[in-house]
């Protein structure tokens, strides 16, 4: 067994085509657990989390975006600059474990983990992130959408490494929700991100802890982009229990010992109107 | 390994300090800060290995064989040890001995048991862990605690399916109420979840003549005992020292990793370290007991209790361990601590393939107060009468009778603590604060809630805690003290698990003979028995005993001094740091009365005589009680089910505070586990298997959870106690969790019967 | 199988020999490092025990591969104060009675002594969010947040002194 701690991204590249069945170590807040009590086992590690090119960020004013590299950790996330760039996505990372987990957990961890609980994940789903990945023979980029393809299973290949992610950094209201046993240090029996784009007039809106994998709601935000005043940024009462309803719906959550499957749709239905509230403060005067 | 700790420096100034009232810091404090201090855990030897243990994956199975051929080809696997191995009795247990060393025939739970290893690594233990193949026929297991008293399943253990079974009649029990009220109440079952993980490190004697275990435990003497008979060994031959303890709650005073280890240490003639993972730690030790509570209240028109009707189920799991006893505890705690004539109480401690469960915290009583309290509440509102002033017209005093015809004989200031605990300000903060951190709601970083989501709540809860072992049980705890030159020595075998019976101590030595450097000598089987450190009764017992050892140390002081100044040694006392003569002019220093001369007395303290129950649940059977009242103050989010406790206001009745810093901690960490079992802890089990036996998901309060808790303490020295104190660890965690659960139903209108209350049960 | 590596641990370039690659940097510390002070209470991360600083970032020693904190700065709570004379924050702890069993004591030093390097005088809020990965299980905690304001005072009083 070896381990492999790569200062720059060639060489991190290069130590996987080397030995495509090695696994990548980031935080470690995930693959430790695994190794210290034995569910699993590995021969060659490479660590990726001081890898200069995954610790970096940029964001492009003209495009609109913002770079994150893979090694940013949720402690990173959370405070400005970047706070201001991806408001959600720093309300996530605060839900993320313990300041010790923030500290190290990076958002390539969370993304290639691929739990349908990670609490960065219901955030680029909805802000519709493009995920970059690389190896010696190249690079290419994956929509968030379909870069997992099963719970704890991504389109990664061998040799693959998630460098980074890029969002769009938006003018309108982004939000994130999560449900927990605990004030502290809880994985989420449910969880909820919104991004309102008022110049694309979209609504968009990810759940996170309820189904497979990371799931959007389409009904839901076809209800609300139909419903909410752009102008005016307001939506009716009405509109707003339609959009908890659809929201619930497009929820597939199962009972286990974390929780239950109807708890966490009716989760899911209060956090998609509170919501949709906060993003639209003033209600219109239609009629409850 | 267990160095001898100073107990406080000497205090060079005039100004005494470190005396009984005084809040000294502790003595192992400062080791424990810096990371010094040595836990069990952190104990190792030259040329140690490491042990490990096999354990069953079925919740009932019988065992068709054993194969350890390939884990013995693993290169530094040194033993293998199954219950063919077991040299002396092959069953161990506090009260009755039906628990396997290791499971021979049969493996009744998820995580008996059933091989053990001793190897150069922990990763060549968990290799050959895996490598030992075990043929099980794997049974139907039995999970209803019903089916085990109805006798619809077959015995899953020689002794049959039920513990213990106890009824309690008193009284004219046709008595029917104006006022009636009842339900069911459930309460899940909880962990102790101390931090130290179970550790302990055996050194062989040469040639296997006896063995020396350093292991954190709540009784060393009663471990010995049990762990001798195992190894087939005298008791003298197994020599305990108290390995570091972090937490105990009940938990560590039956036998884990004790005949293990010194098992392994023997086979392999080498030092051998066993450390639990926290898994493991959920699996291998007993839990706080599952139940299910019916009450039925009858009362008066003004709220009156003329007659009780209970029935308990408490589900022990697969082995006795202290059940029987937890069982007395809850059933005769039924009706709190209100006065009640008239009562009809049936209760079952039964066994089922679930986890075993025995001693923790509160012990039965944090049943019983569960269902008492939500009683009260309900007939509160039946009688329309706030909660406060049910609980005050029923309140107990002293002289007034248990339902078991005890006279309650201790200081019981029932209506005192709940009055002092209503005087407590609330909460000055607005839901949510008046700052807007998030956290200050519930959902807290989720962001789940905004203000306008929020109920407020408030809840009452008080409790009665026996102290002290009951049944007849002769209880004593000793201790050593040696005084040589105003430096006093004590001895003892008291585990010290973090609550500071340390400190307690010294104090009692400084207080007593009137000297500042108290020296701790190490804590093991050397001496007599302490008893164990649970049922809130070290700083009563062995408080008892060293300062029954300190006074007697003191009489052979007077006595020589006395007889060198030629006074009567009765006129004798000490002030301050020096003996003087009460009744004329003689005055000199403890440190300088007696040159070079050793005083040294051995005391036993006995708590009084108590009796068992006869078949009707009469009899006085506990030893003392003490009170305590808590409110609580919580904000709810009705719709997601979420539950932030904003405020725990207690008084609690304490005798007299020995260390006012230290009951303080006592109370606050004792809300901390009541709050926990209220709102998030439970270990659930599905078919007789743990779905969460880590702290990923068995949730422990943060600090981010816990509330801010405001304290009155009610000091009336109780003259039954010898140093007026009662015992102060376990009435925290009685009556806080009705507190919380009365305060949620308090702000959703909801029943609430179960707890942990989750956030389903808030929502549907 | 093995590889050799040197960590840099509260100032010190410790050798590890003959270790199985997947040990955790707190098994490291512990069994081959001998600095028994880091506690290891869960191995998840979920319980703070372990908590030591790698390159000044508080992070769960449990969570860390060894191998992988090559040519960073380690420092445990061994690494805090020499023994016998604690640093303010050990004091505090003592004084304020936030240390019961003190199995949690080691880590929950090292993460106030993280806090208030970042944040000399927080609030009671502050104190709660960033001890939360903190578990202490005797306490209930209301001393721990004692101890640290103690701190806080402490510090801001004497900085007051000398300015």
């Amino acid at each position: 067994m070896s381990v492999t701690v790569a200062y720059t991204l060639d060489d991190a590249l290069e130590s996987l085509a080397a030995d495509p069945s090695a696994i990548v170590l980031a935080g470690g807040t995930d693959l430790m657990v695994a190794l210290n009590s034995g569910h699993r086992r590995a021969d060659a590690i490479v660590c990726v989390k001081r890898v200069s090119e995954l610790r970096s960020w940029r964001h492009d004013p003209d495009a609109g975006t913002l770079r994150i590299g893979a090694a940013m950790t949720y402690s990173e996330l959370m405070d400005d600059p970047l706070a201001g760039f991806a408001p959600a996505l720093a309300q996530a990372a605060r839900t993320v474990g313990s300041p010790q987990i923030r500290n190290a957990a990076t958002i390539g961890g969370n993304i290639g983990t691929a739990s349908p609980a990670g609490d960065g994940l219901p955030v680029l789903s909805a802000l519709e992130a493009v995920v970059h990945v690389a190896s010696t023979s190249g690079h290419r980029d994956v929509a968030f959408a379909d870069f997992a393809i099963a719970p704890k299973r991504t389109v990664l290949q061998p040799g693959e490494l998630i460098t980074g992610v890029t969002i769009p950094v938006l003018s309108g209201f982004q939000g994130y929700s999560k449900v927990g046993v605990r004030n502290a240090m809880v994985i989420a029996t449910a969880s909820a991100c919104l991004v309102v784009d008022p110049v694309g007039r979209s609504v968009r809106l990810a759940l996170g802890s309820v189904g497979p994998l990371i799931l959007r709601a389409p009904e839901a935000e076809a209800i609300a982009s139909a419903a909410i005043d752009f102008e005016a940024n307001t939506i009716g009462p009405a509109a707003i229990r339609a959009f908890g309803e659809a929201a619930g719906a497009a929820a597939r959550p199962i009972d286990d010992h974390r929780s239950s499957a109807a708890y966490r749709r009716r989760a899911i239905e209060v956090l998609a109107r509170r919501l949709i509230t906060r993003a639209c403060p003033s209600i219109t005067g239609e009629p409850s | 390994m267990s160095p001898t700790v100073a107990a406080g420096a000497a205090v060079a100034t005039g100004v005494l300090s470190g005396r009984l009232g005084d809040s000294p810091p502790r003595p192992d404090g400062v080791a424990k800060a810096q990371g010094s201090f040595e836990f069990s855990g952190d104990l190792t030897a030259d040329g140690v290995l490491w042990g490990a243990t096999l354990r069953s994956p079925h919740p009932y199975a019988r065992i068709v064989s054993i194969d350890l051929s390939a884990a013995w080809k693993i290169a530094g696997v040194e033993a293998i040890v199954t219950a063919a191995d077991v040299p002396g009795v092959p069953t161990y247990g506090l009260i009755s001995q039906d628990q396997p060393v290791f499971a021979a025939e049969f493996v009744r739970f998820v995580g008996e048991p059933v091989a053990a290893v001793a190897a150069d690594h922990p990763e060549t233990c968990r290799r050959a862990l895996q490598a030992i193949v075990v043929v099980y026929e794997v049974l139907e297991p039995l999970t209803d605690p019903e089916r085990s008293l109805d006798g619809s399943f077959p015995p899953i253990h020689p002794d049959g399916n039920v513990f213990r079974q106890q009824r309690i009649v008193r009284g004219d029990t046709t008595l029917t109420g104006d006022v009636v009220v009842e339900a069911e109440y459930e309460i899940g079952m909880q962990d102790q979840a101390f931090l130290g993980l179970e550790a302990a490190l055996a050194i062989p004697d040469p040639g296997g003549a006896g063995v020396e275990l350093h292991v954190a435990t709540q009784w060393l003497h009663e471990d010995q005992h049990q762990i001798a008979a195992c190894l087939g060994l005298a008791d003298s031959q197994v020599r305990l020292t108290l390995g570091g303890v972090g937490g105990a709650f009940g938990a560590r005073e039956d036998i884990s990793l004790q005949v293990h280890t010194c098992l392994l240490a023997l086979r392999t003639g080498r030092p051998v370290r066993i450390a639990y993972s926290r898994e493991e730690s959920f699996l291998g030790h007993v839990h706080r007991h599952p139940a299910r509570i019916w009450m039925r209240h009858h009362a008066n028109t003004d709220g009156t209790i003329v007659k009780i009707e209970a029935r308990f189920v408490l589900d022990g799991g697969a082995y006795a361990s202290t059940s029987s006893a937890v069982l007395i505890n809850a059933v005769t705690h039924t009706q709190g601590p209100y006065k009640c004539e008239n009562a009809v109480v049936d209760g079952w401690a039964v066994r089922t393939n679930n986890l075993p469960c025995g001693a923790m915290r509160g012990f039965g009583v944090v049943q019983a107060c569960f269902a008492h309290e939500g009683q009260m509440d309900r007939l509160a509102e039946a009688c329309g009468l706030d909660p406060v002033e049910i609980r005050l017209r029923n309140a107990m005093e002293t002289g007034d009778r248990l339902i078991t015809g005890q006279v309650i004989e201790n200081v019981a200031p029932v209506a005192r603590c709940i009055r002092e605990t209503a005087a407590l300000p609330l909460p000055d903060e607005p839901v949510g604060g008046r700052d807007g951190d998030p956290m200050r709601l519930p959902g807290g970083a989720g962001l789940t809630a905004d203000r306008s989501h929020i109920r407020r709540g408030i809840g009452w809860g008080v409790g009665i805690k026996n102290l002290m072992y009951s049944e007849g049980f002769d209880d004593f705890a000793t201790a050593r003290c040696t005084l040589l030159d105003g430096v006093v020595s004590l001895k003892f075998a008291t585990s010290e698990v973090g609550q500071g019976f340390v400190t307690i101590a010294a104090q009692i030595a400084r207080s007593v003979l009137g000297v500042d450097d108290v020296v701790l000598e190490p804590i093991d089987t050397t001496i007599g028995s302490a008893g164990s450190t649970s049922a809130s009764r070290q700083t009563w017992m062995s408080g008892g005993a060293v300062d029954g050892a300190c006074r007697l140390v003191r009489e052979q002081l007077f006595a020589h001094v006395g007889a060198i100044h030629g006074v009567e040694p009765l006129r004798l006392g000490i002030d301050g740091r020096d003996v003087i003569d009460t009744m004329g002019e003689l005055r000199v220093s403890v440190a300088d009365a007696a040159h070079g001369i050793t005083f040294q007395e051995t005391f036993e303290h006995h708590h009084r005589p108590t009796e068992e129950l006869d078949e009707n649940g009469q009899g006085s059977c506990h030893t003392a009680f003490a009170f305590v009242a808590h409110r609580a103050v919580v904000d709810v989010d009705p719709d997601l089910g979420l539950v932030k406790v904003v405020q725990i206001a207690t008084a609690q009745d304490v005798g007299r505070a020995l260390n006012p810093l230290s009951v303080l901690g006592q109370i606050e960490g004792g809300i901390a586990q009541g709050v926990g079992l209220a709102v998030m802890e439970e270990i659930i089990q599905i078919d007789g298997r743990v779905r969460n036996a880590n702290f990923t998901d068995y949730l422990l309060p943060t600090m981010l959870d816990m509330p801010d808790v405001v304290v009155s303490l009610i000091e009336e020295p109780d003259p039954m106690a010898p140093l007026g104190a009662k015992g102060v660890g376990e009435p925290p965690c009685i009556s806080s969790t009705p507190a919380v659960v009365a305060a949620i139903r308090d702000a959703i209108g909801k029943a609430l019967t179960r707890v942990p209350v989750r956030p389903s049960d808030i929502v549907f | 199988m093995n590889q050799i590596y040197t960590l840099r641990v509260n100032g010190d370039d410790r050798e590890v020999r003959d270790a199985w690659v997947g040990e955790s940097l707190l098994y490291v510390l512990r069994e081959r490092l001998g600095l028994m002070g880091s506690k290891g209470a869960c191995e998840q991360g979920e319980c703070g025990s372990c908590s030591v600083l790698v390159d000044d970032e508080l992070v769960c020693g449990c969570l860390v591969l060894a191998a992988s904190a090559t040519g960073q700065q380690i420092v445990t709570i061994e690494g805090i104060a020499p023994v016998g004379i604690p640093s303010d924050v050990q004091q505090a702890f003592v004084d304020a009675g936030a240390v019961q069993c003190g199995f949690c004591t080691p880590g929950l030093i090292m993460a106030t002594h993280a806090l208030l390097d970042r944040s000399p005088e927080p609030t009671e809020y502050e104190i709660r969010e960033e001890l939360s990965g903190n578990v202490c299980r005797c306490t209930g905690y209301g001393r721990i947040i004692d101890a640290v304001q103690r701190v806080s005072v402490s510090r801001r009083a004497a900085a007051e002194v000398t300015s």
